[in-house]
This record gives C-alpha cells, structure tokens and sequence, in this order.
C-alpha cells in the first residue's frame, strides 16, 4: 500500500493550487456577495485543461484520472465552493454520461468542446415533486415522428443560466415506473426550453441555479442518451461517480476552513496569549484535522475506484460523500467558533465556508439517501 | 529554428532563509522554486513557439532534484529539457557556471537562427552575471533588460528597458537575451501536459559528458575552480518595532529628545 501521491498528481496539485490562489480565492467574496457567476474564471480553467480533467485527449479532455479530478475539486473548493460546483456538475454530471452512455455521433458532437470548456455543461433530475423520490419523474417526453416533445420543470439546476448542454431526465412511459425513465441530451435555443429566475441560495451563492422550463419543447430522436426507458440507470450510475466531486468539495470547504482558523488563532492574542497557545484550540484543530484527513481519504478511494471501474464505487462514493458532507458542515461552524465575533463578521470568509458547507449534505442526494446506499451494500436492509 | 532557455531553482525567498554554521545557504531545507525573471524567458520563448511553432528547449545546471523544475517546464510548454549536473560542477561561481553552461549550450548546438534567452538575474545571487558572461564565452551578441521582444526571421527587435527610458535594438541571430519581469505574464502548467512531462526528453549533462567541450578549462569549475568565494552569508538582526509619537509642537519633541537621550542617541 502506498499514499504517495505519483509525480503527475504532485505536479497537478502544485497547479490548481497556484490557480486557486490566483484566479479564483481573489473573486471568491464578491460572487458571493454580489451573487455573480463567476464567467471570467472558466475560460482560464479551460486554458489549463481543468474542464476536462479526466477525459481523454482524444476527445479533447486533459487525458489525467479522476483522483486528479477530485483533488482538483478539492482545492478549488478550499477557496470557494462556487466554482468548485460549477466544475464539478460540468464533468461529472453531464459530460460523463455523454461519454459513457452516449452514441459515436453523440459523443463526437457533444463531448469535444464539453471536455475542453468551450461549452458548459448542466443536468436536469430534481423536479419540484421529485427530489429525493426522483423516479416520481412528472417532466414528460411523448414521441412525435423524428423528435420528442418534452413538457415539465427541473428546478435546483446548477449552471442553468449559464450552460449551452443539458442532460435531462423526463417519462417516456408514465406507467412504467423507474423502467418509463429516459434521458435526453438538450441544447440551450433549442425551441420551447427556457430557464427561470436566479435562486436565491443560502450558500454557493455565485452558481447559477435556476428552473429548466420545457414547453412543447422540440428534442431531435437522435438526442435520446442511452436506450428508452433506462434513463433512471443512467442517472444512477451518473450521480454514483459524481458524489466523488461533492465528497472532495466537502473535504476542500472544511481543510479551507482549518487553513484560515490556523492562521487566525497564530494571530488573535486574548488573555495575553494567542488563542494558538489554549488547549481548547490546540484540541479542536487536531480533531478538525484527522476527520477531514480520514474524510480525504475516502474520496481518494472512491476517486480510485472510479478510475478502475470498481463495482463498488457507489457504496464507496455514497460514504465518502455522506461522510465528508457532515464533517464539512461540522467543521466549518467549529472554525467559526474559533473565529468567535469575528467569524460572524462577512469581511472574514469563515461565514462564508460555513454556508456554502451545507450544500454537500443536500445536493447529488442527502445524506440520508448515501445512508441508504451504505446500508444496503452492507445487507442490511 | 530552437530557442534555448537557461533557468535556474532558487530557494524561496519568500519562506524562511536557512543559513548553515559556516555560512552558507542551507539549501537542503529550504524550499524551491523557478527563478521568477527566467519564468519570464521561458514564457517569452513559448510565445514564440506559438507564432512560429520553433522548438523550446530548457537548460539548467543544479543538483539532481532540478529534475523536477524542468518537468514542470515541460508541463508549461517546453520540448526538451537538459540538466547540468555533476559533483564537480558543485560551488561553481558565476564565471565557472557559465563556462559550464555555455558548453553544454555547444554541445547541444547553437544554429544561426536559434536565440538564447535567460532572465535577467536570479534572486538569490542578486548578480546578473551568468547571461551577459555566456553571451561573451560563446561570442554570442547579447541585449539585456529585455521587455520586448520581436522576430521577424533572422533579425529580432527588443526594447532594453532603463531606468529612466528604454533603447530599441536590433539584433541578428544567434544572440542572447536577457528577460526582465515586466516583459509577459508567465501562463501556468496545463493539466495535459503535465500528464506526459515525465515521458518528455530529458538529458543529463554531467562532466564525462561536457569535460572535452573547448570551453571547459577543469582548473576554473566548481567551487575550487572559482575567482570569488563566499566568506560569510548571514540573516541580517530583525529590527524592533517602531514608536509612534502622538501630537505636535513642543511636548512630542522633548518627548522624542528625551528617549533618544535615553538610548545615549544624543
């Protein structure tokens, strides 16, 4: 058994850190505050190959694995949570199942500029009825000669304002169940789809999340992913890898967090002493620490298993992300806490870290949901 | 058409600088990094690799973890890489460095339309000396303080950025340049190629290789072979905190006449 990261990933660390550092930690406040999305940082991530980082070169990805993918959320993340999930429902949640369920035709049409970043790329499942009960699907798509016609609302959809791809799951068959599920491949103009209003978020304030609006909606024949019928599959097996990209979030929110409290309890002198200097914060840090250490691993395991198509990548990415989602929440309110009156105050980024936390327990499933992924992998049921 | 770029690993200076007892830098425990003004000649070289599709090679003389800079290098868009290296080359001051660099520079062949390009001092000699001197071992022309740069085939027009102007100067290749930091903004590492650095070609030069290059003269390299020698290398003490004086008129300055009294200033 080895933890040594391979020289490529060391490298590739060194450069998302220093992109992070640069681009992105200098605008994190303001998008937050002005609830901007960020469009000045993805063209520069696309330059460095960072919309496409595990896909491979020959279909205009970077041509690295998905440890590389996670460590890249990861440290985005620890610098701002927004950019971090506009990445990372980018790859994993739309251009992944292009690639993987897609036809030759639509894997060339699609996936070359999704994987270099020309395009951006979103995924519609959540409906306003179906959310975690997502195969109560009500968006429906009726045959009608050479094109489908979508009727239905998304809502909660990262990027939507912003993407030119959509995948998008809707019935075909109301009577079948999760088996009447499909998906559809929908591009931004095409006739009758339109995206609603900004939501006003509690964290991730910067990323654009809105409705995807389908009204007689026009979706070729040929842009059905996959076979009819099997979107729920496609689904599944989609949100079973991208939970990786949420779990390392989690990690980088809560290790941006600790960085920052480590710097500031250095600093803070109260009683004479800096806050470094009482146990309490000695204590607090070096629990903060291993759970978030414990939690990286996790997802660089399930990260592996992704690049080595392990059967048990759902049960691993479920933990990781159910684990890492609450040790993100948990951390960043204990740094706060650390920060004191301070941390309370919006010029400091803690309170920021500590809201956008909370999404990794909420989106791509709660963690009651990889509870439930956990628990059945285990049989008990 | 190449361009050939000489870097050098530096200890950050931006860290904390470690001395040994004797004197000298503890490089060992210091962390590294790439020279910043020769970041700028590579990204110089590399854009006009993207104009004119010339190849970049980089060259650095260090110990063997150097290795690792010019992976990096690589990983931002350089073709082919060499390390200089040898025990012998060890403690080399500016004029033995640059006999050694200027030979591996012979070896690997300098063609009437190839350009050498260094940055204009590294930070932590401070000296400027190694371009300038391997521009005259290798008869080469050379315009320093370079902060533009244009080639139109075998004539290349630069800006020599001074103090108080600049000079445009025109120059035929080979030649040597010297780049400062206002010249570009070097681009960062791209995530492909960082992906095949370690499969692109690198070649240690080491003294078997180099010792029957004509400009290589065994009794003037390394730390023995070298003109000037460092006697002593020290942090300077840090300085207290200031005091402020608050107000004006008479009461602050026999305020501050009195502890410079005090400290026997006065």
């Amino acid at each position: 058994m080895d933890f040594e990261l391979s020289k490529e990933h060391q490298m590739l660390q060194k450069l998302y850190r220093e992109v992070a550092e640069n681009e992105i930690e200098p605008i994190a406040a303001e998008i937050d505050e002005e609830e901007r999305f960020p469009s000045e940082t993805i063209p520069k991530l696309a330059k460095i190959g960072m919309m496409g980082i595990p896909w491979s070169k020959e279909v205009g990805g970077a041509g690295s694995d998905h440890v590389a993918y996670a460590m890249a959320i990861e440290e985005i993340a620890k610098k701002c949570v927004t950019t971090s999930t506009i990445v990372a429902a980018h790859t994993s949640l739309c251009t992944y199942p292009i690639l993987h369920f897609g036809t030759e035709e639509q894997i060339k049409k699609y996936v070359p500029d999704l994987a270099s970043g020309k395009k951006l790329g979103a995924f519609g499942l959540t409906e306003p009825e179906a959310g975690t009960d997502s195969a109560a699907q009500q968006t429906e798509a009726v045959l009608d000669g050479d094109h489908y016609v979508l009727n239905g609302t998304k809502c909660f959809i990262t990027n939507a304002s912003e993407a030119d791809v959509f995948m998008v799951v809707a019935m075909t068959d109301k009577s079948k169940g999760n088996h009447g599920i499909s998906t559809f491949i929908v591009e931004k103009g095409m006739p009758g789809f339109s995206v609603g209003p900004h939501e006003k978020k509690m964290g991730i304030r910067g990323s654009a999340t809105s409705d995807l609006i389908f009204e007689d909606c026009i979706v070729p024949k040929e842009n059905m992913l996959y076979k009819e019928g099997k979107g729920f599959k496609v689904a599944m097996n989609t949100l079973d890898g991208a939970r990786v990209g949420v779990a390392a979030q989690a990690v980088g929110v809560a290790e941006g967090a600790i960085d920052e409290t480590v710097k500031y309890v250095k600093e803070r002198v109260q009683f004479g002493r800096r806050l470094s200097q009482f146990q309490n914060t000695q204590f607090e840090l070096a629990d903060m620490q291993a759970r978030t250490d414990a939690g990286r691993l996790l997802v660089l395991r399930a990260a592996a298993a992704k690049d080595n198509n392990d059967p048990m990548l759902g049960y691993y990415s479920a933990m990781a992300k159910m684990y890492c989602g609450k040790n993100a929440s948990d951390v960043t309110r204990r740094c706060l806490q650390l920060f004191g009156g301070y941390g309370y105050i919006r010029d400091f980024p803690i309170e920021r870290m500590m809201r956008d936390a909370k999404i990794t327990e909420i989106y791509e499933g709660t963690s009651e949901v990889q509870k439930i992924v956990v628990s059945r992998a285990m049989g008990v049921k | 058409m190449k361009i050939l770029v000489c870097v050098k690993q530096v200890p950050d200076t931006s860290g904390v600088v470690a001395v040994n007892p004797d004197g000298t830098l503890d490089r060992a425990s210091m962390e590294t990094i790439i020279n910043p003004d020769d970041l700028n000649a590579v990204e110089a070289a590399l854009q006009i690799k993207d104009e004119t599709g010339c190849k970049v090679v980089v060259v650095t003389m260090g110990p063997p973890p150097a290795e690792g800079m010019l992976r990096e290098l690589e990983a931002m868009g350089a073709d082919e890489a060499y390390l200089i290296s040898d025990r012998v080359f060890g403690g080399s001051d500016t004029y033995a460095t640059s006999q050694i660099i200027a030979a591996a520079l012979h070896k690997i062949g300098i063609e009437d339309d190839d350009v050498v390009m260094c940055g204009r001092q590294a930070i932590d000699g401070d000296t400027a000396q190694v371009g300038p001197q391997i521009a005259e071992k290798l008869n080469l022309p050379q315009i320093t303080y370079v902060g533009d740069i244009h080639k139109e085939g075998n004539k290349i027009t630069c800006k020599r950025m001074l103090e108080d102007g600049y000079m445009t100067i025109e120059v035929q290749t080979p030649c040597l340049l010297t780049c400062i930091k206002e010249l570009n903004e070097p681009r960062y590492m791209s995530v492909g190629r960082i992906m095949d650095a370690y499969s692109m070609p690198l070649t240690v030069l080491d003294n078997e290789a180099l010792k029957d290059e004509p400009l290589i003269d065994p009794t003037t390299i390394g730390l023995k072979g070298s003109p000037t020698n460092i006697l002593t290398s020290f942090t300077p003490p840090q300085k207290g905190a200031g005091t402020m004086l608050e107000g004006n008129g008479a009461e602050t300055c026999q305020k501050l006449a009195g502890i410079m009294a005090d400290k026997h200033i006065i």
